[in-house]
């Protein structure tokens, strides 16, 4: 008679610790396929300037003010959020909300000032393809960061409530890892925008 | 005291009374209440077949009226503009309504089965799925109903869609709707992925996972990363109508074949997705009907990755005709030719299977046999539109017509019949009729060759597609004839399969737990399965748990009667990747409106946004926020949060 | 005419012929195919066990038996050569057809619309150049280059007995080329869907020895006779009054683009975008009713008198 297999676990975690957990996938998919969608974005932008006549770019030289010190800006939002999820993990809630506040200022700081470049931007969304393409892909770009934006407020909310602990903090966790693809992406979107054009693209 | 982050699992047996307990904890609040706020996804996978059999009715009677108007030439049955609306809904409706959401019913209803798992990943997500699909298909066909169905084919071309040339509301209900839609795959896709990796059963190592759910697998990654490209192109499309973007008219830079890229990009990969999961049932339930394991299991689980990594790599063979760079269209006519290389290995898996078994002829074995010879024929034609100079004078016309034909019918609709035969016991606790199913399977068979094998020669003869009518005089006339017979035939068939199923759910023989004799998991739990489907958590030391015994290979055995428990509350197990060791017990939700809440408030924003009307887009805006709040609110219960404390201790 | 116009499983021409040999090739593979594997499944299901349902099923036993895998990789073995010699012939032919040829002999400019074809023939004065509509004359025996473009929406150019077809797209070049070598009438039709009269874009290629497609080409350079009759004189003055929106006829005062030149309406077989015959009866019916030959053509109904619509008539039947 053959042996019958059985699983004995000892000691299993019950439900997500720390970082750890079935949601931090869920998340981790989803943002795989908004990521895909910046991809496809960031193609159009491609092969339309690739097929395109000359004289297709609107700004052969991209200002880079405002636009590089707000990367900037964005970027070192994701450091600050990342120490604010640090400060869950060391069960420090000051510095937990020192992180989702201080993250949330800046990313509604990047906000604002991405608003004021497209207030002074000298064509519209109508204009030509190259507009339209500049401003749904930062448009879009904009609207994920708008709900990075409810995100932090909603960890900043639950960290003052004490909701999170070093073991029960998946949701910051998941929404942390969100913001940093926000801002991943817009690394991308900023170099095909702001930068090819210097490397030559479609001009 | 915080309540304990960790526990050892006890170990007990199947008995009564663990199974009253579970019942409790598990079962759907009973009435509406619970109808509306289900997340088993037994529940959910039921209604994602039921609508799509009601879709795919509604779209077989469109054909029917489209075959009317093309028996004879110069018919005027249908205006021009009604025709096209007919077949562009027709198309849609396949591809989107019915292909793919039929698959992830049988996937929902069934992968947690296979996997020896209580509930998928994300049993929230999952309702959120399907009501999002309804809503979608509603709001497509509220267009159809007004006289404002999708006109442009299912593909959609600009600049056609574009509202220079078509100024309804037609292209808005369509580019809207697919947008919609595309959330509720997308949702899907994440929920196959992450329960395929994280939640089988103890002992189910990668290499002992059932085809079928490779085909699922595979489906959901390719569409979790290529819906956002149609999506996009929808948006596009409607930006361009809206608010006047330049995405795709020419006239100001402009690039209409950007529309065919992104609609391939995602059509292709697409139509892998609608038939690799259907593939997987044929290699699951086949073997059982030739009474032995499917030959070259590892090399068929394979295959389906592999067709569908090269699936990604051929999407211009869509646009061969539009004026694309030699080079480029060497490449994709390669990858072409070459995918049809690991389609062959499953072929000749099933082939040996059915050689190198015992075969025992039932309605389901019919269905699953015949599919193979009609695979084959819808690939040959895909192999000789492969082929560029070939494509050039094949594209466009009624061959292509008659491949897809092959394909999507021969590879979707032959097994998902062949799987409701085999599946329905589990299903409802009793048995479709044989005899019925004979009728069923040679009226559909005979009826889909008639009307669809001519069709090959009516496109070498020339005839284009999408026309509404055409003269006499092309050598067409005898072949239209034929094929419009043979779909009446075909439909006839289809209408006996649903009698079969409306009647058997209340006259058929009941069924035991395992009527086929199969070796798969969810043969191990009644028909149906109870709520928590199965009483211990199994452990799993073969791919062929049942057949164990009669088989008498390897040296350990499943352990399907003795397990862990997991009766805290509403539990199941996670286990690693590619060994499945147990990882971790997972709090599962319970009922929730939530998912119904944040579908309505999708659908009214889309509304909002079809009409153009920002207080209705905003009202819907809101809701969403609201359910999004309420779903992912951190939930002590869930162990998303420490629980409120009278106290407050930390660390 | 032949009884299959728009078959291709013969060719008329240089560029055709190419394709022809290796679309048999790759359709008699193909059928041999679906035989073998038909005949493999009904001879594997012929050798059953059981028959019946549930109980039919479990009285089989189960058993794992014999080398499967072999049988894979010799399908795969067998499979492959068809393949490969279709690779290698597929980019062979696509090599030999595609790029245009050299020297073509007459260069074309086609642009689709909805739901007609312009012709443009060039020459080197405007004097020299003329369009026309929807029959369109080449010399046999010759490589004709055609530039393609799109006036509106995407349309496809196909002529399947000379050559694969090749989308007309706004706002792109496009080009393709055709050869005749044998004399004659080749039908053509629009291959992209394109609309509401999609189905009725058809048109012709009129393949013809040099000399002959000279004296078209001639003739189609020549004005409009001046109307003689009365009625004819009538009949002109509606048209300049109510067709030259749309149309043109050279030598009159009719000179819009946007529908076809009709200068030589009567040297044409066919009208509506191949959906009549030319006669005197089918031309007064398109022109009164368009609608009612192509609903949704942007050729709308006239409301002409009787005595209207036969002086249109009579004038038109005097462009040859």
């Amino acid at each position: 008679m053959a042996d019958l297999i059985l699983a004995e676990p000892r000691s299993l975690p019950v439900g997500p610790i720390g970082r750890n957990g079935i949601g931090w996938w869920g998340v981790g998919a989803l943002v795989a396929s908004e990521a895909a969608l910046f991809g496809y974005l960031l193609f159009s932008y491609f092969y339309v300037g690739a097929t395109a006549q000359p004289g297709w770019l609107a700004e052969p030289y991209p200002k880079l003010f405002p636009s590089l010190p707000n990367t900037i800006l964005l970027v070192a939002s994701s450091f600050v959020a990342w120490f604010g999820e640090k400060g869950v993990e060391k069960d420090n809630r000051g510095q937990a909300l020192i992180g989702f506040g201080g993250a949330f200022v800046m990313g509604a700081v990047f906000a604002a000032v991405q608003g004021y470049e497209w207030w002074m931007k000298p064509y519209g969304l109508g204009a030509n393809s190259y507009a339209s393409l500049y401003f749904v892909t930062t448009g879009l770009h904009m609207a994920h960061v708008l709900v990075g934006l409810v995100i932090l407020a909603a960890l900043f909310g639950w960290t003052a409530v004490d909701y999170f602990s070093p073991r029960r903090r998946i949701s910051v966790s998941a929404g942390v890892l969100y913001w940093h693809f926000v801002d991943v992406v817009w690394l991308f979107v900023f170099t095909t925008y702001y930068i090819t054009p210097y490397l030559g693209y479609a001009r | 005291m915080r309540p304990a982050a960790f526990r050892t699992p006890e170990i007990g047996e199947d008995n009564p009374i663990l199974r009253a307990r579970l019942h409790a904890i598990w079962e759907t609040t009973p009435g509406w209440r619970g109808w509306l706020s289900t997340v088993d996804h037994k529940q959910i996978g039921l209604r994602y077949i039921v609508t799509a059999f009601v879709l795919l009715a509604i779209g077989g009677i469109e054909a029917l009226v489209i075959r009317l108007q093309l028996a004879g030439p110069n018919l005027t049955l249908l205006t021009p503009d009604q025709y096209n609306q007919l077949f562009s809904t027709h198309g849609m409706t396949m591809i989107f309504l019915y292909a793919s959401p039929i698959l992830s019913g049988f996937s929902n209803y069934l992968w947690p089965l296979i996997f020896g798992s209580r509930d998928m990943a994300f049993p929230r997500l999952n309702a959120l799925s399907y009501w999002v699909y309804l809503a979608a298909a509603l709001f497509l066909y509220s267009g159809f109903v007004i006289g404002a169905g999708p006109n442009d084919g299912w593909f959609n071309y600009v600049p056609y869609a574009e509202k220079d040339y078509n100024p309804g509301l037609n292209q808005d209900f369509y580019a809207l709707g697919m947008v919609l839609l595309g959330i509720s795959t997308t949702v899907g896709a994440a929920n196959f992925i992450v329960t395929f990796f994280k939640t089988r059963a103890p002992g189910m190592s990668i290499n002992r996972v059932p085809i079928f759910a490779w085909g699922t697998l595979t489906a959901s990654v390719a569409n979790l990363v290529v819906v956002p490209a149609v999506s996009l192109a929808f948006f596009l499309l409607w930006m361009d109508r809206q608010y006047g973007t330049q995405f795709f008219k020419p006239e100001h830079g402009g690039q209409p074949l950007l529309w065919q890229h992104l609609f391939w990009i995602f059509g292709h990969p697409w139509v892998y997705a609608i038939v690799l999961p259907a593939m997987g049932m044929v290699s699951d339930a086949l073997p059982v009907f030739c009474r032995r394991p499917l030959v070259g299991h590892t090399l068929v689980a394979l295959a389906t990755v592999s067709v569908m990594i090269l699936g990604f790599g051929v999407w211009v063979h869509h646009m061969f005709a539009t004026g694309l760079p030699g080079l480029a269209m060497s490449f994709f006519s390669g990858a072409s030719i070459i995918i049809t290389v690991p389609s062959a290995v499953t072929v000749f898996a099933w082939i040996a299977t059915i050689w190198l078994g015992r075969p025992v002829i039932t309605t389901a074995f019919l269905f699953f046999a015949s599919m193979i010879l009609l695979f084959v024929i819808g690939g040959v034609s895909g192999f000789m539109t492969a082929s560029v100079p070939v494509d050039w004078q094949l594209t466009d016309t009624y061959f292509v017509v008659a491949h897809l034909h092959y394909v999507l019918i021969g590879i979707n609709v032959f097994p998902v019949v062949g799987a409701t035969y085999f599946w329905f016991p589990k299903f409802t606790g009793r048995m479709m009729d044989e005899r019925l199913g004979r009728w069923n399977f040679w009226t559909m068979f005979l009826g889909f060759n008639l009307g669809f094998l001519p069709m090959h020669l009516t496109g070498l003869l020339g005839m284009p597609r999408r026309v509404y009518t055409y003269p006499d005089g092309m050598g067409w006339d005898i072949l239209n004839l034929i094929t419009s017979i043979g779909s009446f035939a075909f439909a006839i068939g289809v209408l006996l399969f649903f009698i079969n199923c409306w009647r058997s759910l209340r006259h058929g023989e009941v069924a035991g737990d395992n009527p086929w004799g199969a070796p798969t998991l969810e043969w191990s739990t009644s028909s149906p399965p109870p709520p928590y489907n199965f009483a211990v958590i199994p452990t799993v030391a073969s791919r062929h748990p049942l057949w164990e015994d009669q088989l008498r290979e390897g040296e350990g055995r499943s352990s399907l009667f003795r397990g862990m428990l997991l009766d805290h509350g509403k539990e199941a197990i996670a286990t690693t990747s590619l060994d499945a060791d147990p990882e971790r017990i997972l709090e599962m939700p319970e009922d929730s409106y939530a998912p119904l809440l944040l579908a309505i408030g999708l659908a009214i924003l889309f509304v909002g946004l079809l009409l153009m009307r920002g207080i209705v887009a905003g009202v819907g805006g809101a809701l969403v926020f609201l359910a999004l709040l309420l779903w992912l609110w951190p939930r002590a219960s869930l162990k998303e949060r420490e629980p409120d404390q009278p106290e407050a201790a930390h660390g | 005419m032949s009884a299959t116009p728009l078959a291709y499983l013969t060719g008329a021409g240089a560029r055709a012929d190419t394709t022809v040999s290796l679309t048999w090739f790759t359709l008699i593979v193909s059928i041999l195919v679906c035989l073998i594997i038909g005949a493999l499944v009904w001879w594997g299901a012929r050798r059953y066990s059981a028959r019946g349902g549930a109980l039919a099923t479990t009285s089989v036993t189960v058993e794992r038996g014999g080398n499967g895998i072999r049988w894979i990789v010799i399908g795969l073995i067998i499979s492959a050569v068809p393949l490969l010699i279709a690779l290698v012939w597929t980019m062979a032919a696509l090599a030999e057809i595609s790029g245009p040829p050299g020297n073509p002999a007459l260069v074309l400019d086609v642009t689709g619309h909805q739901w007609w074809w312009e012709a443009r023939y060039n020459g080197t004065h405007p004097s020299d150049t003329f369009s026309t509509a929807n029959e369109i004359h080449i010399p046999v025996g010759v490589p004709v280059l055609v530039r393609l473009h799109g006036a509106d929406v995407i349309h496809s150019f196909w002529v399947p007995k000379l050559a694969g077809k090749t989308d007309a797209i706004p706002g792109q070049n496009n080009v393709t080329w055709l050869q005749a070598d044998v004399p004659g009438r080749y039908r053509g039709q629009c291959t992209e869907y394109c609309g509401l009269q999609h189905a009725k874009m058809a048109f012709e290629v009129v393949a013809e020895p040099r000399a002959a497609f000279e004296r078209w080409r001639a003739r189609q350079l020549q004005t409009a006779p001046p109307p003689v009759t009365p009625q004819q004189k009538q009949g002109l003055a509606v048209v300049n009054y109510r067709c030259s929106l749309c149309h043109a006829i050279r030598g009159t005062s009719a000179g819009s683009g946007y529908g076809p030149d009709l200068t030589h309406l009567m040297s044409r077989q066919l009208i509506a975008g191949g959906a009549l015959q030319n006669t005197p009866g089918n031309l007064a019916g398109w022109i009164q009713d368009p609608q009612s030959v192509k609903p949704g053509s942007l050729m709308p109904r006239q409301y002409l008198s009787g005595p209207e619509l036969a002086a249109v008539t009579a004038y038109l039947e005097t462009l040859q």
